[in-house]
């Protein structure tokens, strides 16, 4: 038996016997702070922080990408605008009125949503590659609007953003930073995965695998796109506040096209529509480059080829790729002990031949 | 209302204007830019298109082999011997024959890279029979791979400006000056497209490349070679890319950066939705429609709000008529 039937076939109980321990080595790793995974150029829990900030961002971009199926190219501007939120409630160069740092990651939530909601009902009526264009656009317009509306302060940004009055920012060091994303990551993945077993979930499998016929089987296409969409910016948001709150500074400088492929790369590279690809996509892309600084120079020409080459060779991602052998070799098990079942888990990435 | 909402809307009148006199009194002029500004889109624009219109694909590595001509272009008057900062005096034969060999060494480097990109990166993933997503990856991908290999060989910033054409004022219209560049740019875009143009609808290639996008299995049974037909329309894409790259080398002496391809490339596209994607006239129209739009945006918003007047045109276009002005019609049996 291999490894994923082995799991699907233990109990839940069971599963969370294996999982709790995984969960608390993540927490732990800042203060056990191996050797072998030390970066080099910044501290460790620091480094940990980003990486955390990344999959939080792989798994909010791949309930756009990977589960819906919808390429979103302008991510980054869900970012920014969360991360413009955190900055512009919390930071003494903002004349708005002041909120507790903690109050205003709800708040970008709901302000990316109503974003989402505003680009999404007139361009998710488009199909696929004028929807990646159009996202592109919205995201560049969201830096050009960061650099050009006056009270977003363009490149002088905001400073000491998610300190309190008294100037005391919201953690002191990274390690809490890092277990508070953790936090948070967790118990997005609890939900987005219940949203993934639920009807929203099915539906969005359906429309990722041929839009027409999930149409015609009854989808509300339309709506589920847009709550896909709105659920994916809104965790685009909340990674954003995280990533302004820990800064404790926001200008226009760290929200280019370069930034949202990197977050794609993420979500594609391992494995679009499987969460723990994703996750272990985004410590590839955000951990790697800090571990070994002497490629920091190549790793976007890096990135650029090993896009390449997986899409040619495993377009289904590290991940998926496993799954999808997986799901055949069962496929053939059921059919020679003659139970025609038909067993899902691949992705339109992987389907050859797919909605041409 | 809260005072700091409120300080906060009297500040709006700060970061953007509607300057309708300076869009009055600059209109000829910024008509004229904004013609020669569409020449250069369109000539990208085409390479879009065609490949659209055959395959489907939405090229996003295009404007990096556009960037890739300004680079030739920049290396070319190099090798001349010119040297960034002197303005070389030069009898009008010389510019022409420079300018035409630097034409010749960007059109050469620009279609090498697009049939180069065809064959590592598009053609094992049509032999796979992938879904179009992949493609669409892939083609992010390899923009990434080159603009990132260009920025190791050339480094971050602009390559120095070495201009051979001084811009001389021929005549005016309506008091907007117009110089011997703009006239360029505008005559050659439309040359340039009308070649491709009859390339396309007349010659025999031609003829293969509108039966492959209008159905490639058909085609392919009535004896049209569909690989070359492929190749084909890449090379044809990438040379209008590198005489594109010519022309923006000489409107912008300092275009050549690494980076500087995105931009150019994704108002190319909007271009070629814009009139219609697919559709060669529609690639033509669709550029000169937004460099006119984009400069009288730029006249009543002011400087820095000229990019986002060409997304926001995108956005709108893509609502209300997805098929561009003409539609879309490569595969169309128009003649």
């Amino acid at each position: 038996m291999n490894i994923r039937e082995r799991w699907n076939n233990l109990s839940r109980p069971a599963q969370w016997a294996f999982l709790i321990p995984v969960v608390v080595l993540v927490y732990f790793l800042p203060v056990l702070n191996p050797p072998i995974l030390a970066t080099s150029g910044t501290d460790f829990p620091s480094a940990m922080f980003d990486v955390a900030r990344y999959a939080l961002v792989a798994v909010g971009l791949n309930v756009v990408v990977g589960q819906a199926g919808l390429l979103d190219l302008g991510y980054v501007g869900f970012f920014a605008v969360g991360a413009y939120v955190a900055a512009l409630f919390t930071s003494p160069n903002s004349s708005l009125h002041k909120l507790p740092y903690l109050w205003t990651l709800p708040l970008a939530m709901v302000v990316t949503m109503i974003f989402g909601i505003i680009l999404g009902t007139p361009t998710l009526r488009l199909r696929g590659d004028y929807l990646a264009i159009v996202t592109l656009g919205f995201g560049e317009i969201i830096r050009l609007l960061a650099d050009n509306v006056t009270p977003l302060r363009g490149q002088s940004g905001f400073e000491r953003v998610g300190t309190n009055n008294a100037g005391q920012p919201f953690f002191e060091n990274a390690t809490q930073w890092y277990w508070f994303t953790v936090t948070i990551i967790v118990i997005v993945l609890l939900l987005v995965g219940n949203l993934e077993r639920s009807r929203v979930g099915r539906a969005w499998v359906a429309i990722r695998e041929d839009e027409d016929v999930a149409e015609i089987m009854g989808v509300s296409t339309y709506k589920f796109k847009i709550w896909a969409f709105v659920i994916g910016a809104a965790i685009g948001g909340l990674s954003g506040a995280l990533y302004a709150g820990r800064l404790g500074f926001v200008n226009n400088q760290s929200f280019d096209v370069v930034t949202s492929m990197l977050f794609l790369a993420a979500v594609v590279l391992g494995g679009a529509g499987n969460k723990v690809g994703v996750l272990l996509g985004a410590v590839v892309v955000a951990y790697l480059p800090l571990r070994f600084v002497q490629i920091a120079d190549y790793n976007y020409l890096i990135f650029g080829i090993a896009l390449i080459v997986l899409m040619i060779f495993r377009p289904q991602g590290l991940l998926g790729a496993r799954q999808r052998l997986l799901a055949k070799g069962r496929q053939a098990y059921q059919h020679l002990i003659g139970r025609g079942e038909q067993v899902s888990g691949e992705s339109a990435l992987a389907e050859p031949g797919g909605n041409q | 209302m809260h005072p700091a909402i409120t300080a906060a809307l009297t500040q709006t009148d700060s970061w953007i204007q509607f300057d309708v006199h300076g869009l009055a009194s600059q209109f000829w002029n910024n008509t004229v830019d904004g013609l020669a500004q569409g020449g250069i889109y369109a000539l990208i624009a085409l390479g879009y298109t065609l490949v659209y219109g055959v395959l489907k694909l939405i090229n996003f590595a295009h404007s990096e082999v556009f960037i890739v001509g300004t680079f030739a272009t920049w290396l070319t008057f190099y090798a001349l011997g010119f040297r960034p900062g002197a303005d070389p005096h030069l009898s009008t034969i010389e510019v022409i024959g420079f300018l035409l060999l630097a034409g010749i060494a960007a059109m050469a480097a620009s279609g090498l890279v697009a049939v180069g990109l065809e064959r590592v990166a598009y053609r094992p993933l049509r032999n796979r029979n992938a879904p179009r997503l992949v493609f669409l990856i892939t083609a992010i991908g390899a923009s990434f791979a080159i603009q990132q290999a260009l920025k190791l060989i050339f480094g971050l910033n602009q390559q120095p400006q070495i201009r051979l054409l001084q811009p001389q004022p021929l005549f005016r219209i309506f008091g907007a000056v117009v110089t011997n560049r703009d006239i360029i740019l505008f005559v050659a875009a439309v040359l340039l497209w009308f070649l491709a143009d009859y390339f396309v609808n007349k010659t025999r290639l031609g003829r293969g490349i509108r039966a492959v996008a209008q159905d490639p299995d058909t085609a392919t049974l009535m004896g049209v070679n569909k690989e070359r037909v492929i190749v084909v329309t890449f090379l044809v894409g990438g040379l209008l890319a590198g005489a594109a790259a010519l022309f923006y080398m000489m409107k912008i002496p300092q275009g050549a950066i690494y980076n500087g391809g995105f931009l150019l490339g994704i108002k190319a596209f909007t271009a070629a939705v814009l009139g219609g994607i697919g559709n060669l006239r529609g690639a033509l129209l669709g550029g000169f429609v937004l460099g006119l739009v984009e400069n009288y945006g730029q006249s009543l918003f002011g400087g820095e709000w000229k990019d986002i007047v060409a997304f926001v045109v995108l956005i709108i276009v893509l609502m209300f008529r997805p098929t561009g002005i003409l539609g879309e019609s490569l595969g169309k049996a128009r003649v």
